[in-house]
């Protein structure tokens, strides 16, 4: 196999050299109807995603600070491995080298899999931040009343540790609705998706992704509102 | 079937190269553009400020594949025609930019406000100022943020392959469709990824902690 050069490069570069006032949206709106159902399925896959990693973050952080070394080790090693690696090359994996394993999933169950190791990662990581930010003194009080080690866990460390770093896992949770675009490079059949098959079919490509990239700003901003909200009712603090 | 030997290596190395190159390019593009930004976004004419604002959150609340895609599509539309390793780097660019201003704008904000009102009582002016004061302090607080930022760079320019460009996961992707053994190949593809990142990573969390201990 030869080397690639600058040259090799422009294979795929679309040359097709319309003019700016040829612009048309009218086949894109035409679908509008494919869109929203592309909508729908990444606010689903997303919203999986997010739990399953809130999942992987809390249980991951209850492992490492179990104090064990064969648990602390591993999750270690997960979060580092992840971190390090592109999301594509992670979903590659999970979805072509796996069924060699033995392990055949749709893409659909692929990409929520892969969504939540990733954003689970993170999660980790975010977690074990604000986990650590709680003075050890809390935790020794929560002992002397007498609490269970559950309980201190969860009411004295986790509690307060998410309502610390919420902001910072708004954010993560925003990016992984956004990698998840990178899920229709198995063909799961969210926006992007959608989008490439529409493309396929009209070939508008860029009133295509630039209605697509409208879609995906106002999700996000949709996501952050409330996101927000669900932290103000969860995490404020009673009133008196 | 083919087995796995030292051209199929090459070939991701040959990937790699180009991973490399465009994770430099835009980084260093992104740089630049990134410290407009920054200083944009912390001006004081409001529709300067204004536009910086709407720029990182149009970047940060889109996905990069999209970004690329627009940035691909929208110059070919406009009869620009470049090489695609330009195009793919403009895309890259800007999207580096608007994290890398995003992240100078939050240290540049969180240094103290009596630094800029001193200079001021000074008579120092705004060149002055930011060149010798506010942005060798911020540079410095940024550098474990802009070195994270660099790894999802890195990582981000895999994206690149969708739109069919031969860098690292593209070469992957090639190979492993020609021998048949994803397995293998992705796994080879990810290490080498992690052996690019993972010291980069390494490196910010100890500038972080040094950071940390020297602000203490």
């Amino acid at each position: 196999m030869d080397g690639v050069s600058a040259e090799d490069q422009n294979v795929y570069m679309p040359r097709e050299g319309r003019n700016l006032n040829k612009l048309d949206f009218s086949v894109v709106f035409e679908r509008m109807d494919e869109l929203l159902y592309g909508v729908m399925f990444t606010l689903g896959l997303s919203i999986a995603g997010i739990f399953f990693a809130l999942l992987i973050g809390i249980s991951g952080v209850a492992l490492q600070r179990s104090g064990r070394k064969i648990f602390r080790i591993p999750v270690r090693i997960f979060v580092e491995v992840i971190r390090n690696t592109p999301f594509l090359i992670q979903i590659f994996f999970l979805f072509f080298a796996l069924p060699y394993l033995g392990v055949r999933l749709s893409p659909t169950v692929t990409a929520i899999i892969a969504l939540s190791i990733n954003g689970g990662a993170y999660a980790i990581e975010i977690i074990r931040g604000g986990v650590e930010s709680i003075p050890r003194g809390q935790v020794e009080a929560g002992a002397a009343l007498g609490l269970s080690r559950a309980q201190i866990f969860q009411d004295v460390v986790l509690v307060p540790a998410l309502r610390a770093i919420y902001p910072a896992l708004t954010s993560q949770f925003i990016l992984l609705t956004l990698t998840s675009s990178v899920c229709s490079s198995i063909s799961a059949s969210e926006l992007t998706h959608f989008a490439q098959r529409i493309e396929s079919a009209t070939f508008r490509s860029f009133e295509v992704y630039f209605t697509i990239t409208g879609l995906y700003l106002l999700i996000s901003w949709m996501m952050m509102t409330i996101l927000a909200i669900f932290g103000r009712r969860l995490f404020d603090y009673p009133n008196q | 079937m083919d087995k796995f030997g030292s051209p199929e290596l090459f070939f991701l190395l040959q990937g790699l190269k180009w991973t490399l190159l465009l994770t430099l390019i835009s980084f260093i593009g992104g740089g630049v553009i990134g410290l407009v930004i920054a200083l944009a976004r912390v001006s004081s004419v409001r529709i300067i400020k204004w536009f910086a604002t709407a720029y990182i959150a149009v970047f940060q609340g889109t996905p990069l594949l999209m970004q690329l895609f627009v940035i691909f599509y929208g110059l070919a539309l406009m009869e620009i025609n470049v090489d695609a390793w330009v195009a793919v780097s403009l895309a890259f660019t800007a999207h580096a930019s608007a994290f890398l201003g995003d992240i100078w704008r939050g240290t540049i904000q969180s240094l103290p406000r009596g630094q800029t009102e001193a200079s001021n009582a000074l008579g120092i002016g705004y060149i002055a100022r930011m060149r010798d004061i506010v942005l060798p302090q911020a540079i410095k607080i940024s550098l474990p943020a802009t070195i994270g930022f660099a790894v999802q760079l890195t990582k981000g320019t895999s994206l690149a392959a969708i739109v069919g460009f031969v860098e690292l996961a593209r070469a992957g992707q090639i190979v492993s469709n020609l021998i048949f053994q994803p397995l293998l190949v992705y796994g080879i593809v990810g290490l080498i990824y992690f052996f690019v990142c993972w010291p980069m990573s390494i490196w910010g969390s100890a500038m972080e902690r040094k950071l940390s201990l020297s602000t203490q």
